[in-house]
């Protein structure tokens, strides 16, 4: 304990003092935020994934109107249950798309996005600089990852309401079937929509946790990112893989397409809370590692 | 049978031992105002028994620096001879093996928070976004400052871009900028709040001699300002030239640590005569008892053992010797410098 330790201890400042220190940390770290969320949403690369991510749906949209899928034709395999839908109703593209790009174009952007968060700051040694500020080590992991959530919300909302723009412009637009056989008003439906956008971008934070701790083991921003997506691959593979029906439940990526009962009347509660819980556990896990990996590490860098 | 504390093994260590060092403590809520302790306020950083040790390899055994307040340090050595780690080690980047530092009185890394606002730093280059501006990069340097005020940031960053002349070049991006430029953005990064102390890691390094003197007149203004500056450096010019204290490293221990006049007193006073007659100017030298008499054209030296250089001339003109010139160089720091660091190349030629 330092000296100062003690000093604090021996005179507490006042309520209003604290009060006023508390603020003061907020603002900073906001601001700090603020500068972190510009580098990433500045970086060219981060813009063109998005960029990439947002085209999706445009493709879709255009390949779907182009030569429409006869129902029974696409979804007898167990493919997405809205690929007939989506000619019948727009809104069916943004679901559509989720589901496409949740297989790689989304774990990919995060990917980069974590995996870049503190292995990118160490290989351009700029992570010396902001540790000597000094930044704090548990504030900037924190900020690092706010920015990740951040990004991830980001960029679920923005390929929803690309594909839920396109999907009105090229297909009629009404009542929301759900996957339950009833329907409800548009406006209900886009709430879904909403919902299951939110729900994704959660299991993305997991991923990108998982990102962040990864990238705090390395100085090759590259090779987190490549790890990240062979843990992605990797899930997936086991997930299909049906002798290994013990462990699918602890899978990062098990609980991910589980949105689908957003889309049901009533919504089916059990299964995305259990996404949401193993979502929650993964962030508790990988944030520790990356905590206790990254306030010890020597940076050499 | 009664066990005195005093004869616990290890308790007088324990005594003057700095605060322990495991674990980095981030994030403690310290007071950035936190006084120093008043013991050691005339000491910028202190270091007792720091040690680094990389697998099998010491990188830093055991050194002990004291630094004083308003000194300009000159932290010497040969590349690899672990100032970059020293330094590591001070700012709190690496954790030492064993052993522990004060900078400006306050224990780290446990005292990071409270101390490192107060520290400027320069550490192996240095390293900024590319695709951002200089300014843009001192903002976020900024941002990440929780001692610095967002209300005067703006005119915070124009002073310390204005201060190491790059204003006109704030605007660039960093990619763009030349050797020159990079490095006193970096310096410029450590003038973004006032310093109490500012370490610099080969501040000069890779540049051409107009920035090399532009640098150097900039460290002197810091210190002009009573800045302590610890300045590390492999160049002895550079540090005979702006620094008041020399510690000397080699392989990773400290060799020498003192005032340049202490260091430039260790040398062994020679004396050189310049003559048309070397050859009996060496004889006569040799006569008197002078040791390591050399001749190099006109010019003879040899080891002024304790004699009067008057003495000397005196000798010669009674040998007839014709004496051109008389003098006591003293050893060049540089000589000095070869002597403790060990270094293998031949200066002499």
């Amino acid at each position: 304990m330092s000296t100062a330790d003690v000093a604090s201890q021996a005179s507490p400042p006042g309520q209003a003092v604290r009060g006023g220190v508390w603020l003061a940390a907020v603002r900073h770290w906001l601001r700090l935020l603020r500068s972190e969320l510009g580098l990433v949403f500045g970086r060219k690369r981060n813009l063109a994934l998005l960029a990439v991510l947002a085209a999706v749906p445009v493709l879709l949209g255009i390949v779907l109107k182009v030569s429409p899928l006869q129902p029974g034709n696409g979804g007898g395999n167990g493919g997405p249950a809205f690929l007939t839908q989506v000619t019948g109703n727009g809104v069916f593209l943004a679901f559509l798309t989720l589901v496409v790009e949740s297989a790689l174009a989304l774990p990919l952007a995060v990917a980069v996005v974590s995996g870049d968060a503190i292995a990118g700051e160490a290989n351009r040694g700029t992570l010396r600089y902001l540790l000597t500020v000094p930044a704090g080590r548990t504030r900037l992991l924190g900020i690092k990852f706010t920015a990740t959530v951040v990004f991830c919300v980001a960029a679920c909302l923005l390929v929803s309401a690309v594909a839920v723009a396109l999907g009105a412009i090229l297909f009629p637009v009404g009542p929301v079937t759900l996957l339950s056989g009833t329907a409800v008003p548009l406006a209900m439906g886009l709430l879904r929509l909403l919902l299951v956008a939110l729900y994704l971008a959660a299991a993305m934070a997991a991923l990108g946790s998982i990102g962040l701790a990864i990238s705090t083991f390395t100085e090759h921003p590259l090779g987190a990112v490549a790890a990240i997506l062979v843990i992605t691959i990797a899930s997936d593979v086991a997930d299909t893989v049906s002798q290994l029906g013990a462990v699918h439940p602890y899978l990062p990526t098990h609980w991910w397409l589980s949105f689908d009962g957003l889309l049901r009347s009533p919504i089916a509660w059990p299964d995305l809370l259990h996404g949401l819980l193993s979502f929650g556990v993964y962030v508790v896990i990988f944030g520790s590692i990356a905590w206790a990996r990254f306030t010890t590490a020597d940076v050499t860098s | 049978m009664t066990r005195s504390p005093a004869a616990r093994p290890g308790a007088g260590e324990d005594e003057i031992s700095f605060g322990r060092t495991a674990g980095t403590a981030e994030d403690r809520a310290e007071p950035a105002d936190s006084p120093p302790r008043p013991d050691a306020a005339a000491t910028a950083v202190a270091t007792i028994g720091l040690t680094k040790r990389f697998g099998a390899q010491l990188a830093v055994a055991g050194i002990n620096l004291a630094v004083p307040q308003g000194s300009v340090y000159g932290f010497l050595g040969p590349n690899g001879s672990g100032k970059t780690t020293t330094i590591r080690m001070l700012l709190g980047l690496i954790q030492p093996t064993s052993g522990g530092q004060r900078l400006l009185g306050v224990s780290m890394p446990a005292g990071a928070n409270a101390v490192l606002p107060r520290v400027g730093s320069l550490v192996e280059g240095p390293a900024f976004h590319p695709q951002l501006s200089g300014r843009a990069n001192l903002a976020r340097l900024d941002a990440a400052d929780r001692t610095a005020s967002p209300r005067t940031a703006a005119a915070r960053i124009e002073a310390a871009l204005d201060r190491v002349g790059l204003l006109a070049a704030a605007g660039k991006r960093y990619r763009a900028y030349s050797l020159g430029m990079k490095q006193r953005l970096a310096i410029a990064a450590g003038l973004l709040q006032p310093r109490e102390l500012m370490i610099l890691d080969e501040p000069t390094n890779g540049l051409d001699p107009q920035g090399t003197r532009e640098v150097r007149a900039l460290i002197r203004e810091i210190a002009a300002d009573g800045t302590t500056v610890f300045v590390s450096s492999h160049l002895l010019a550079e540090v005979e030239q702006i620094c008041s204290h020399v510690g000397v490293m080699r392989a990773g221990e400290l060799v020498f640590q003192g005032t340049l006049e202490e260091l430039r007193g260790r040398g062994t006073p020679r004396i050189l005569v310049r003559t048309g007659e070397p050859e009996r100017a060496a004889q006569v030298l040799t006569r008197l008892g002078f040791s390591d008499v050399t001749v190099a054209g006109r010019e003879v030296t040899a080891q002024l053992g304790g004699q009067a250089p008057e003495t000397v001339c005196a000798e010669l003109v009674h040998a007839g010797v014709p004496v051109a010139g008389l003098d006591t160089p003293r050893a060049s720091l540089e000589d000095l410098f070869v002597e403790l660091t060990g270094e293998g190349f031949d200066v002499n030629g």
